[in-house]
């Protein structure tokens, strides 16, 4: 194939897989929130959009669905009189590129064994960093809330977008090094090796059980999720770094938080749950090691979307539970528990392997 | 020309001009000063990626744009400096000094690069296998000049304790 060829391949894979699929998870996640806090209040939650009558299947599903759409595409754009006027309107659109771009690295589907020559037709591009790429952009993330919390030109705002930068920093970290444990144990930094290598040997929850607890904790925190949620606390900062936004750049900043946390999930799903790895089934491969595609691919990827909302879903049980951080909780559980802990993980995994071997 | 070509003219002329914004305008809130930066790393990982170093860009972005200049942009914002409190930048020595050098680095380029173009040919460019992965640069890292490796941890453990001894003088 020709470069041409290659980059009109990537992009018409990269629109499908991004707009096909991941904008929809990310705004079916929008409702399921709202009846997840409400279950977890006791309350009944959004019941009054239905759009083919109430008897009709998926029917108050998608009247909710349609009905969020209107409502942020006709509300007044307001921007406010004071504010820098590019990078207020820069601000969304720097948010929801990294978020997109996440998805680049992930596979949600078999492909070739490690070594073996051929295309994935589940993943977009098969780096050799691997997840490296996903970690370089959603280190970039952090401009978007910090400059569309400056370009805003308002108090609540500005602190919103200075807890961000630190926060996402601090926990970026931790997050990081609790994938090393994996990349040790697998010898890769690609995902698709990595999830191969847990179908030979174990998931890597079983292998690395204190990097999977860390890598849950700190994935909350780069989330910006209660415990968490310091940089739009409600009650103290009105809405935090987008509290100056309003109508559809406010719906493109939320969009691309929930994009975020399920590419994390992903992430999570593919280094410690196994990835698209039936338990107990064996993918086939033929000889040259490209595994036989049919409906045993198509259960696999299923069970890859199952295992994400599962790790979705304890997100959110934790977020409905658990009560805000202070701030100086927050910096000190960064630093002083986790970045520690996840050390000794790696040291503790370095000892172990090099016995073993 | 080329398609590499013609992408590796527009990375270098953006990454020239990129790093022009970053101290050109005078007077300027800073904030603008970094965010040209961080396209300039961009651009600069770009060209990384045409060099076949594809480990090398992402660290670029990773470490640089993603981390040290969040920094860079965190401490701008929380100073927030008004135009009064910068203060008018004085023309002296040090611009003059500045571009002297500038003319100096482009007049030495120019002859380096008029030199050494032609003895570059085709045959010697041919690159190893497996160049740029993580593979091989570890194999760098922690074979052929791990001491220097070393040495460069036990300085940043250094930095790292001076910092803090500065930060809590009044412990």
């Amino acid at each position: 194939m020709s470069v041409g060829e290659l980059i009109l391949f990537g992009i018409i894979k990269f629109i499908a897989i991004v707009f096909g699929w991941v904008m929809l998870v990310a705004t079916v996640l929008t409702l399921m929130e709202r009846k997840q806090s409400a279950f977890m209040q006791n309350r009944v939650g959004p019941n009054r959009a239905f759009v083919f009558g109430k008897k009709f299947p998926l029917s108050a599903f998608i009247g909710h669905l349609l009905s969020d759409a209107l409502k942020v595409l006709v509300k007044e754009d307001f921007e406010p009189p004071r504010a820098n006027k590019w990078l207020h309107l820069l601000g969304p659109g720097i948010a929801v590129i990294p978020a997109w771009l996440l998805w680049v690295v992930i596979p949600f589907g078999p492909g070739p064994m490690p070594g073996a020559e051929g295309d994935h037709p589940f993943l977009i591009a098969n780096l050799n960093v691997g997840v490296l790429f996903m970690f370089a952009v959603m280190s970039l993330s952090v401009y978007g809330a910090t400059l569309g919390a400056w370009a805003s030109n308002s108090a609540y705002s500005l602190l919103g977008g200075l807890r961000t930068a630190a926060q996402m920093i601090s926990y970026e970290v931790t997050l990081g090094l609790n994938l090393v444990g994996v990349f040790m144990i697998f010898g890769s930094t690609r995902l698709n090796d990595i999830i191969w290598g847990q179908g030979q040997s174990a998931w890597g929850i079983f292998l690395q059980p204190v990097g999977f607890v860390l890598f849950l904790v700190a994935s909350i925190a780069e989330t910006k999720r209660a415990p968490f949620d310091l940089p739009e606390a409600e009650s103290e900062l009105a809405a935090g770094y987008f509290t100056e936004y309003s109508s559809m750049r406010f719906a493109v900043y939320s969009l691309g938080e929930f994009i975020g946390i399920v590419a994390v999930a992903a992430v999570a799903v593919c280094c410690f749950l196994g990835g698209w790895q039936i338990p107990w089934v064996e993918t086939p491969v033929d000889a040259s090691g490209v595994p036989i595609y049919g409906w045993l691919t198509v259960a696999q990827i299923a069970i890859f979307l199952f295992k994400m909302v599962i790790f979705i879903w304890l997100q959110m049980q934790i977020r409905w539970t658990l009560p805000r951080f202070r701030y100086d909780q927050l910096m000190k559980l960064g630093w002083l528990y986790l970045l520690p802990l996840s050390l000794l993980n790696l040291v503790v995994t370095a000892i172990i392997m090099y016995a073993v071997r | 020309m080329e398609f590499i070509q013609i992408v590796f003219w527009l990375l270098a002329a953006g990454a020239i001009l990129t790093s022009l914004m970053v101290v050109l305008p005078r007077g300027r809130n800073p904030l603008y000063g970094a965010l040209a930066l961080i396209l300039s790393f961009f651009f600069v990982a770009g060209i990384y990626v045409l060099l076949v170093a594809h480990t090398m860009a992402i660290l670029q972005i990773l470490v640089y744009a993603g981390a040290i200049m969040v920094l860079f942009t965190f401490v701008i914002m929380l100073l927030n400096l008004s135009k009064r409190e910068l203060g008018e930048e004085s023309k002296n020595l040090a611009q003059a000094l500045g571009v002297g050098a500038v003319a100096f680095i482009i007049i030495k380029s120019i002859i380096i690069v008029d030199a050494s173009a032609d003895s570059v040919g085709g045959d010697n460019l041919a690159l190893p296998k497996g160049f740029g992965t993580i593979e091989s640069i570890a194999d760098q890292m922690f074979h052929r000049h791990l001491l220097s490796f070393e040495l460069i941890a036990i300085l940043l453990l250094v930095a790292v304790i001076g910092a803090v001894v500065l930060a809590k003088r009044t412990l």
